[in-house]
């Protein structure tokens, strides 16, 4: 099968090279969800020369926060995001996992801090490969799986 | 390293040189007290004890230490007689608390919750124990301790006992060990060993490490022998705790192998891992240790106070 045709958007992100299954995790995540108005496409297990199967999601009308790329990137560290304008690609770049978290990552800890007073959450990243954080408060270490369920 | 003003929080934040510095500082104020018998270099200042959940010894060690210097103490000594009763954020109790005092000293059941305090507080916060996660002071006073009794602390054979699994002391005091040159021994029951993260890290750092059940075969070998108790309510299951309690005691008749310049520590308080017929021996340190918790924390309060 050739490339595979889905509608292409006028405005909004098409966020690629998703490892296979994750896509669903990204919208998720995001809230796309949730009705905002504009198309939302997802392709899963598409065929890819670097992945082998990967997903790809796009979503018409919406750029994507800072926070919103960490986000994508905890979860799918291969990802890269094109900005899309006038059906053309804009700007394109990759996702990378910053050197601390903050803010979009509750503490899998019951009973830290950060989980019971105000504050705002913070991680190191201890490792990316397989990623691992360590809590800025509790100092416990998050793994992949524990990171999903929290973010 | 400008002292003044600094948290204590975690041993994480600190280097093999603020160890050595905070060692030395409590041995040249541990030779003074012993000359002058009282110090006033704090006088006029104030620590707050923030109790949030009773420890009397470290509470005591603590406004000791505060006395010591010439300092006078305020605080509590649980959070049933307080504001956070009535849901006052941690936060705003420290707003109000610094408004009363220099330096703050915190113990909270919530791990981060000295973290939390220093962030919130203009003046230094001192972790006294957040939940099951740190407990800085404890392990500055080990390391001193154990450098008071041998004059040094490389080149030592150290074994760690009982629950390592669970025991917030004993990761603390291998992750600073890791600085010297030591060799390790963890002697614990199977259910009990230490951590496998935290043994990849001693082994990365160049720690020898040796995993063990067998105390009786292991104690000729040691400088050392740090003791912990095996806690209850650490454990989920009942079943499980009395599988190992009481898996290991130290008395007379296991320490006849024993190298006569073996030292004995314990965090305290001890249940029965240690015969009291070895507190008459030489190779009890463990009373020693308790009190090498003042001239550490005389040294921790006056640095950061900035009057040392
Ligand atoms: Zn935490």
């Amino acid at each position: 099968m050739a490339e595979l045709k889905v509608t292409a958007i006028r405005e909004g992100t098409v966020i690629d090279h998703i490892p296979a299954g994750k896509g669903l995790k990204v919208i998720e995540i995001l809230r796309l969800n949730r009705p905002n108005g504009g198309v939302l496409l997802l392709a899963s297990n598409v065929h890819s020369g670097k992945l082998g199967r990967k997903d790809i999601v796009k979503i018409e009308g919406k750029f994507l926060s800072e926070e919103e790329v960490n986000k994508i990137a905890l979860i799918a560290p291969t990802a890269t995001v094109n900005i899309v304008r006038d059906y053309k690609v804009a700007e394109k770049f990759k996702v990378e996992v910053p050197d601390e978290i903050t803010g979009i990552l509750r503490c899998a800890n019951p009973n830290c801090v950060s989980n019971h007073e105000y504050t705002v959450s913070k991680f190191y990243v201890v490792s990316r490969e397989p990623l691992k954080v360590r809590c800025h408060y509790c100092e416990r270490t998050m793994e992949e799986e524990e990171i999903l369920g929290n973010l | 390293m400008d002292w003044k003003g600094r948290d204590v929080i975690s041993v994480r934040d600190f280097s093999k040189e603020d160890i050595e510095f905070v060692l030395n500082v409590a041995e040249r104020l541990e030779t003074e007290l012993n000359e002058k018998g009282a110090l006033d270099y704090a006088k006029g200042k104030i620590l707050a004890t923030l109790f949030f959940e009773p420890s009397t010894r470290t509470r005591l060690s603590f406004e000791s230490a505060m006395h010591r210097l010439g300092g006078s103490v305020i605080g509590f000594s649980s959070a049933a007689s307080t504001s956070v009763k009535k849901g006052e954020s941690l936060a705003d109790t420290i707003k109000t608390v610094e408004q009363y005092s220099d330096v703050i000293v915190i113990r909270h059941p919530m791990e981060g919750a000295a973290r939390l305090a220093a962030e919130v507080a203009d003046i230094p916060v001192i972790n006294a124990g957040d939940g099951s996660n740190q407990h800085p002071t404890q392990t500055l006073l080990d390391l001193y301790t154990i450098k008071r009794a041998f004059g040094r602390i490389d080149g030592l054979t150290i074994g760690l006992l009982g629950d390592l699994k669970y025991g917030r002391t004993v990761h603390s005091l291998a992750e600073a060990l890791a600085f010297y040159d030591v060799e390790l021994y963890l002697i614990s029951p199977e259910l009990l060993r230490m951590p496998k993260h935290i043994i990849e890290e001693l082994r990365e750092k160049g720690v020898r490490i040796h995993e063990t059940t067998d105390l009786e075969g292991t104690i000729p070998e040691l400088d050392v022998l740090y003791v912990t108790r095996i806690q209850r309510e650490r454990f989920p299951d009942e079943q499980e705790y009395l599988k190992v309690k009481g898996s290991y005691q130290v008395n007379c008749a296991v320490l006849k192998k024993a190298k006569e310049s073996l030292r004995i520590m314990h965090p305290l308080p001890r249940v029965d891992e240690i015969h009291p017929e070895v507190d008459r021996t030489e190779h009890a340190l463990y009373f020693r240790q308790v009190f090498s918790g003042v001239p550490v924390r005389m040294a921790l309060l006056g640095l950061t106070l900035g009057v040392l």
